[in-house]
Order: C-alpha cells, then sequence, then structure tokens
C-alpha cells in the first residue's frame, strides 16, 4: 500500500514507542506476527493522545455498566459488550473526519462512543427510553445517528456491507472525498455479502474502509475451524485485488497510525482498503454466554494480559503525556458521565405505543 | 408421565431420531460443542461426532443449499437457523429450490429435509430477533410448513417431519421453548403434518391460532368462561401449510363465529387466509362477521419493552375480542 508521507508533530518532543513489546502467543489459532505491526511514524499531541484514553476508558466503564444494568433486568433482550476490542474501536474511529461515515454491526456502542455520539442517549436506547439515539425502537444493536454519520447497529450478520458500499457509491457519484470505513468481525466474511461487496468495491474503486475487527471468534466457532485459510486474513483480498493492511487491535496508536494512512489514501485515490485488526473480546459473545466453553481460560488470560486499559496508560505514564493524578481525575470524570447517562436513561420516559407508528408509511 | 419443555421435546426428538436413522444429520451454526444457542442439541456432538452434527460457518444460504444437495441423495438432514430473522438470506434455496425439486423432477427426486427455526416475538429482541416469519413459506408450494406449540406436538410433529420425504420448515416459538411444559412421551409416536386440533372445547366461539398465541388464547378462554359464562373451542393449527381447512370449518359450524389469533401482522397473512377459508366455504355457519386479533401494522418489532408489549397479543386483548365477537 501507498502510503502519504505525513508531517511528524514534533511539539512536545518525545518520542513515541513503536511497538506494544511483545504479540501474543495464542495456543490456539492466531500466530500473531508482531512484524506487521505498522511502524509508529508520527506523533499525536498529548491532547489527542489523552482524549483517545478517555474514549477507551469512557467505552470500558460504559460496557460494565450495562452488564450490571443487564444482570439487574433494567436493559433487556440481547447485550454484545465490547470490552477487549476498545483499542480497535477508537484506532480506528478517532482519525475519521465529521464528514465520513461509519457503518456497524451489533457489537456497536463501542463504535458509537468513539464516534463521540451522545453518551446519555446511546445509554437510553439501551434502556429502550425514547430519548435513546432510535427513540428506543432499536435498543443495544440498533444504534443510529444520521446526523453523524453513525449509520447503525446491523444485527443481521454481513447485512451492513453493500450497505456500506452503496454510500460509497453515492459518495463517488457527488464527487466528494468522503470515507466510508464499515465494521465486521471475522465471521461476516463467511457471509455471500462479504464477496459479492468485497468484489463490487474493487471493480468499482469505491472509496470504501472494510475494518474487520477479527476476534479470532464467531460465537463459539474458532475462525480457524470455520475457514479454510485459517485465522489470518492478510492474504483474504488476492481474489480482489484490494490493498490489505494488517494490525495489532491491542495497540491503539498502532491501529490509529495505520487507519490513518488507509483513510489518507482512500481519501486521495478512492479505492477500497481492508484493514483487518487482531483482537479479542475478554467476555462472552454476548450476555447470555460465559465465553468460556470453547477457548481455553489460559487464551483468554494471554489476552488479558495485552488489555489495552493497562498497556496504554502505562504508555503515556512512561512517556510523561499523563501524571497518575491525572488519570485518578479522568477515572472520576468518566465515572460521573457514566453516572449521569444511567440516570438520564432511568429517568427518561418509556416511549408512548403512539410513537410505534412514527415512521410507517406501508 | 413424566413433564418436559417444549426444548427438552425438541431435542429428545432429535436425539431419538439420531439414534434411529443414521441417514440423519445435523448443521448449523454453534450447533456443535456449545449445542446450539437455544441447546437443542446440547451433548450431542460427544455421542454422534461431529459427522452427523456439524458446526457450519456463519452463511445461511449455504446450510439450506448443502442440506437440500445432501437430502436429494438420500441423506435426511436438519439444518437449524439460528433465529428465524437470520433465514432471510437463504430464501432463494427453500422458497426457490427446495421446493420445487420434486416437482420439478416430476417425482425423480425428493428433499427429504427438515429446517428448524426457532422465531417469534416477546423475547425482547427488537427488531432482528422477533420475527414472524411463517407467511412467506407459507405461501410456497412444495413447502410444508409446521407450528407446534406444546411439547407434545412438538416431539410429535419434529417425528413426522424428519420422516418426510417432502422440506419442512418446522417453526418454534422461542419464547415457548422454557415456558410451556407439558408430557411427551419417549414413545414412538407421530403427530399427522396437515391435520390441526382441538385443545379446548367450547360451543360459543371458535378461536384458531398457533404458537406462542395458543397459550395466550388458553388464558384468555378460561378468562371469559369464568367472567361472562362465555365457551371458546380453540383450533391449534399446528400445520401452516398445508392447512386444515376441515376442523377449522367443523369447529365454525358448531359455534357459528371465528376468532382468529396470531402474533404475525395480519396483512396477507394465516390469517387472512383462514378468514378466506371460512368466508368461502363457511359463510352459511356463520352468525357473525370473522374477527381476527393480530398485532399493530408495524415492523417487528420495537424494542421498547413497553412497545413490545403493546405489540403482541395478549390475554386480555384476546378476551375483549371473544367478548365483542360473542356479543355480535
Ligand atoms: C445472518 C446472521 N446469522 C447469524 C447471526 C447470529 N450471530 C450474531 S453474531 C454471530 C457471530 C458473528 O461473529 P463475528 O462476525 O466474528 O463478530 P463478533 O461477534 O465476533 O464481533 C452470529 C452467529 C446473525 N446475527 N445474523
Amino acid at each position: 500500500m501507498e502510503q502519504t508521507e505525513k508531517p511528524r508533530i514534533t511539539a512536545t518532543g518525545l518520542v513515541r514507542p513503536v511497538s506494544n513489546g511483545p504479540a501474543p502467543v495464542s495456543q490456539s489459532n492466531n500466530g500473531f506476527d508482531a512484524s506487521r505491526v505498522p511502524v509508529l511514524s508520527e506523533s499525536l499531541d498529548d491532547s489527542e493522545l489523552f482524549r483517545m484514553y478517555r474514549l477507551m476508558l469512557l467505552i470500558r466503564r460504559f460496557e460494565e455498566t450495562c452488564g450490571q444494568h443487564y444482570s439487574l433486568g433494567n436493559i433487556r433482550g440481547f447485550l454484545h459488550l465490547y470490552i477487549g476490542q476498545e483499542a480497535t474501536g477508537i484506532g480506528a474511529i478517532t482519525p475519521l473526519e465529521a464528514r465520513d461515515y461509519i457503518v456497524t454491526h451489533y457489537r456497536d456502542h463501542g463504535h458509537a462512543i468513539a464516534r463521540g455520539l451522545d453518551t446519555n442517549r446511546i445509554m437510553a436506547e439501551m434502556f429502550g427510553k425514547n430519548t435513546g439515539l432510535s427513540k428506543g425502537k432499536g435498543g443495544s444493536m440498533h444504534i443510529f445517528d444520521a446526523p453523524q454519520r453513525f449509520m447503525g447497529g446491523h444485527a443481521i450478520v454481513g447485512a451492513q456491507l453493500p450497505l456500506a458500499a452503496g454510500i460509497a457509491l453515492a459518495q463517488q457519484y457527488m464527487e466528494t472525498d468522503v470515507v466510508t470505513m464499515v465494521f465486521f468481525g471475522d465471521g461476516a466474511t463467511n457471509q455471500g455479502t462479504f464477496h459479492e461487496t468485497l468484489n463490487l468495491a474493487s471493480v468499482w474503486q469505491l472509496p470504501v474502509i472494510f475494518f474487520m475487527e477479527n476476534n479470532l471468534y464467531g460465537m463459539g466457532s474458532a475462525v480457524g475451524r470455520v475457514r479454510h485459510r485459517g485465522s489470518d486474513f492478510s492474504d483474504a483480498m488476492g481474489a480482489y485485488d484490494v490493498d490489505v493492511v494488517s494490525v495489532d487491535g491491542m495497540d491503539v496508536l498502532a491501529v490509529r497510525e495505520a487507519t490513518q494512512a488507509a483513510i489518507d489514501q482512500v481519501r486521495a485515490h478512492g479505492s477500497p482498503i481492508f484493514i483487518e485488526a487482531k483482537t479479542f473480546r475478554f467476555v462472552g459473545h454476548s450476555f447470555a454466554d460465559p465465553g468460556d466453553q470453547y477457548r481455553d481460560r489460559s487464551e483468554v488470560d494471554l489476552w488479558r494480559r495485552r488489555d489495552p486499559l493497562v498497556t496504554y496508560p502505562k504508555r503515556l505514564l512512561e512517556y510523561g503525556v499523563v501524571t497518575e493524578s491525572d488519570l485518578d481525575d479522568l477515572s472520576a470524570s468518566v465515572d460521573a458521565e457514566i453516572e449521569a447517562a444511567v440516570e438520564f436513561a432511568m429517568n427518561s420516559p418509556n416511549p408512548d405505543m403512539s410513537e410505534a407508528f412514527d415512521d410507517v408509511y406501508a | 408421565m413424566p413433564e418436559m419443555t417444549l426444548i427438552e421435546a425438541v431435542r429428545e426428538t432429535l436425539r431419538s431420531e439420531m439414534r434411529r436413522d443414521p441417514d440423519i444429520f445435523m448443521m448449523g451454526e454453534d450447533i456443535g460443542p456449545r449445542g446450539g444457542v437455544f441447546l437443542a442439541s446440547e451433548g450431542f456432538v460427544e455421542e454422534f461426532g461431529e459427522d452427523r452434527v456439524i458446526n457450519t460457518p456463519l452463511a445461511e444460504s449455504s446450510i439450506i443449499g448443502i442440506a437440500l444437495g445432501a437430502a436429494v441423495n438420500g441423506m435426511r438432514p436438519v439444518a437449524e437457523i439460528q433465529f428465524a430473522d437470520f433465514v432471510w438470506p437463504a430464501i432463494n434455496q427453500l422458497v426457490g429450490e427446495a421446493a420445487r425439486v420434486r416437482y420439478g423432477t416430476n417425482g425423480g427426486k425428493f428433499a427429504p429435509m427438515t429446517v428448524r427455526v426457532p422465531y417469534g416475538g416477546g423475547v425482547r429482541g427488537g427488531l432482528y430477533h422477533s420475527q414472524s416469519i411463517e407467511v412467506l413459506f407459507a405461501h410456497t408450494p412444495g413447502l410444508q410448513v409446521i407450528a407446534p406449540a406444546t411439547p407434545w406436538d412438538a416431539r410429535g410433529l419434529l417425528r413426522s417431519a424428519i420422516r418426510s420425504n417432502d422440506p419442512v420448515v418446522f417453526l418454534e416459538h422461542k419464547r415457548t421453548y422454557r415456558l410451556v411444559r407439558g408430557e411427551a412421551p419417549d414413545d414412538d409416536y407421530t403427530e399427522p403434518i396437515g391435520k390441526a386440533d382441538i385443545k379446548r372445547a367450547g360451543s360459543d366461539v371458535s378461536l384458531i391460532t398457533y404458537g406462542l398465541m395458543l397459550h395466550h388464547s388458553l388464558q384468555a378462554a378460561e378468562m371469559v368462561s369464568q367472567s361472562d359464562g362465555i365457551e371458546t373451542e380453540i383450533v391449534d393449527l399446528r400445520t401452516l401449510r398445508p392447512i386444515d381447512a376441515e376442523t377449522i370449518l367443523d369447529s365454525v359450524s358448531n359455534t357459528g363465529r371465528a376468532l382468529i389469533v396470531q402474533e404475525d401482522t395480519g396483512a396477507v397473512s394465516v390469517s387472512s387466509e383462514v378468514s378466506a377459508i371460512i368466508a368461502a366455504e363457511g359463510f352459511f355457519d356463520l352468525d357473525a362477521p370473522v374477527m381476527r386479533v393480530n398485532p399493530p401494522e408495524i415492523p417487528p418489532m420495537p424494542f421498547s419493552p413497553l412497545q413490545e408489549a403493546e405489540y403482541m397479543p395478549s390475554p386480555e386483548k384476546i378476551a375483549d375480542a371473544i367478548r365483542r365477537l360473542a356479543e355480535i
């Protein structure tokens, strides 16, 4: 992949770490190759580095809080948590511009928070309240915010991929430089829509980033057991002639750097790019799944040792971007934001039945 | 006799059929070690091995298409679609291909396959984990569509489905899985495909229904019996295609009043079909217009707990409808 040379930000004079230490050697099926971790070629300023951490922590606490309220019966239905994948979502979404589009699947709270959507309204949607982003009609899996160009929240695996290509086609038609980023998991690559959309995007050179969060399991299925070429997708685009970027999804700076370069390229040249971030969900597929039947404790532990919510603040401290007391303050402010969001959600009214008829036209 | 839940009845039937006939195998997403999301095949890999309990990739169209290919070659696949809402990517393989095999080969090839589909709402599933998908299949000549509501019927009808030489869409209402308990003995009984069943006798109103709504209707019938002395006869359709017109018309000829209750939206649906049958063939038996209890015409199903509760026909709403119909 061609990368545009970008100016180095040297204001702080800090040398940023280039990699996140040794890559995990999974006993199961993810031989992550550290040599493919992109070298950090630029520096982000301190406030941005700090903002990224705040968003990561906000996601983690949001998800933990949703889990608690699910157990209390305040949140119902199906709940897919993003815990463990925060570095991927933040690294991927923070370099997007406001004019860019995001399309995602049901594991969407993290993406919504990364996009900066209103935490109160995301939480209210979880509770099915009419102040929620979808007025309580969508719930956890269907977070939408069209004005913010956040186009859901799709529960049918793979269904969001052609939609994203369509958004990109419209942008190409209108001759904008808008980038569309679509998220999906390893499981989605088994659907016909995945292969159809990759081919079309390549034939038509659509300005879309296919962002795969390879957390190694589609529900209880290890990717290596349901995919002929195993769990590594770096060679998956051969048939489509689409550029591939593989990145360590537990390293937020690596993800950010790789994604920024991809965005720059798509914006400049229009052609699609496929990004594979190797990551892991620390918890079950959904709240109904304890997540320990199909993967070894040791595999989970191995990944938990690379928890970005531990490694990243450590790096920020090491490089003097933050102090311990900054972190304490941050933690308190994130807790306050989540608490306020829960209060907002709990105190919001339920939608009226009459509102169920809004937007029904046929 | 010991009682079991509906999901247990499904599981025990699958197990005994798998033991009986080595040509039967199962395929679906996470049905192996995990036993499927509703645990219909819990413990099956251990007993039958991975060759007969096949964990598939996440690819519904191929799951159904491959089951079809195996079926026309003499196997008896039982495919699981994890939630009914995920069957849409496989529509062509079912409606387009499987339904036409026997007819299109002039009786030369059969497709003895069963597609198990957990469906329905009341589980806070929102827009994509709550749908009632039966109409498209019930509309299709060449498909048998079964929707049992009790453990007994689930057992007897699943046996018939698996042993049938033609494709079956077997609908299991998710809400009934653990809610409904009943007898379902392990002897080799079957229930006939295409035959409705009278679940409650009554002389004032015929109530025709299926799935979860059978249970709401049974409750409603008790309510109006106690409060108003109205006796409702409840016809459980059990099979949606071919539909049992005879049992419906018999009941209506005894009561003179017909109420159809369903969880699916009403336009062009099972309740419209049953209404049409009664209008065309039972008109002179009627003492009142045919009445229907359908949910509102909105995309099923809003997530908001209150809106979902409003969407689902409740025993109270059904009881009201019975009272109104009995008064006409
Ligand atoms: C068409 C379809 N089939 C099956 C499902 C059920 N399902 C939901 S998520 C999932 C696993 C998806 O795994 P992956 O794409 O890797 O994403 P992850 O959940 O790991 O983020 C399955 C089987 C669905 N929602 N849609």
